[in-house]
């Protein structure tokens, strides 16, 4: 049984490829069968994310068009077994894929024996979009708790289910806990309410997505990441497990802290 | 609430529910994918047709486009809302 799930946000720079990178290897630590696909034609990261950024021979876009063969373009994971990348193409653009050629990719990914087929989706609502949805059982919808980026996932939501993507899920990412404790942040009620869909994990802004990020390994590696734990409970829950959502709440702050957090005002 | 808050400017809400708030209203108008333009336009025909029946107030007309709980699932769904002050009604001649 293999799904293929598509990452997607409509707004750019929320996360969608941290995310795909992170649930990817979290899976793949699990011993799941995993392909990520990087869909965003033109703007290839993913493969930097991963830190796969030197293995690339062969892309997305060559084996639609039948430059090589499927397998030939699938780079393995240096970490972890069972987890392989279908990089984007650099020097195209979007309308050098079709969503039908897209589903047709995705059928040949089930038939690989893959366990779970990660789609990165491109920003924006227009081709690219409509390609990595294409070939999609189920999509996670990313956003961060800000007025534009809720406002496009509204949006992208509406166009999922216009799809026949109907219940997406909702990982909120980069939830920063002090300022939803100050109440200068929308917390997690405010934004399910306000989307109407049901939450699959809730990432807190932290560092050491950064610094993964700058050495190309994912963060749901390091033990020692809150944002790893978030992305660790995610994959939980795509297994099916019940997870109760993790503590966000900030360490206690000192004394000393709050007085001078009084004479800033 | 704690101690330290007590001491900090009360008079603003935190923008924590601005944004919430601000977010509801913009994304009715979106869902509906009706402008203020469009709202605007809905308001003089309706102004017009009302005329004809009954003598309203056009300063106190409030339309606007909302959300109501739906009957059917839980969800919300949005309405079109209109307050429209009758003066008085037109003789009708038949």
């Amino acid at each position: 049984m293999s799904e293929v799930i598509v990452i997607t946000s409509g707004k750019g720079g929320v996360g969608k490829t941290t995310t795909s990178a992170n649930l990817g290897c979290g899976l793949a630590v699990l011993g799941k069968r995993v392909a990520l696909v990087d869909a965003d034609i033109g703007l290839r990261n993913l493969d930097v994310v991963m830190g796969l950024e030197n293995r690339i021979v062969y892309d997305l876009v060559d084996v639609v068009e039948g430059n090589c063969r499927l397998k030939q373009a699938l780079i393995k994971d240096k970490r972890y077994d069972g987890l392989f990348l279908l990089p984007a193409a650099q020097t195209r653009d979007k309308d050098a894929v079709s969503p039908e050629q897209m589903q047709k990719l995705c059928e040949n990914l089930k038939e690989e024996g893959f366990d779970f087929i990660i789609i990165d989706c491109p920003a924006g609502i227009e081709q690219g979009f409509k390609n990595a949805i294409a070939g999609a059982d189920r999509a996670f919808v990313v956003t961060t708790p800000e007025v534009s980026a809720v406002r496009d996932a509204d949006r992208i939501i509406g166009l999922l289910e216009a799809n026949g993507l109907n219940n997406p899920m909702l990982i909120l990412n980069r939830l920063r806990i002090d300022l939803v404790q100050r109440g200068e942040m929308m917390n997690i009620e405010d934004v399910t309410e306000i989307l109407a869909i049901d939450i699959l994990g809730v990432v807190p802004d932290d560092e050491t997505i950064v610094i993964a990020t700058n050495k190309g390994e994912p963060a749901v590696s390091n033990l020692e990441s809150r944002a790893g734990q978030a992305y660790r409970n995610i994959v939980q829950r795509i297994l099916g497990q019940e997870v109760p959502f993790m503590s966000l709440e900030e360490e206690p702050v000192s004394f000393f802290e709050k007085l001078k957090e009084l004479f800033r005002h | 609430m704690d101690f330290f808050s007590f001491f900090k400017k009360k008079n603003t809400p935190a923008s924590g529910s601005v944004a919430r708030d601000r977010l509801k209203l913009v994304l009715v108008h979106d869902r509906v994918n009706c402008s203020s333009q469009v709202l605007e336009m809905l308001k003089t025909d309706i102004i017009k047709v009302i005329s004809n029946y009954m003598e309203i107030d056009e300063e106190e007309l409030d339309i606007q486009i909302t959300q109501t709980q739906s009957e059917e699932n839980n969800g919300t769904v949005p309405v079109l809302y209109a307050n429209i002050p009758i003066k008085s009604m037109r003789k009708m001649q038949d």
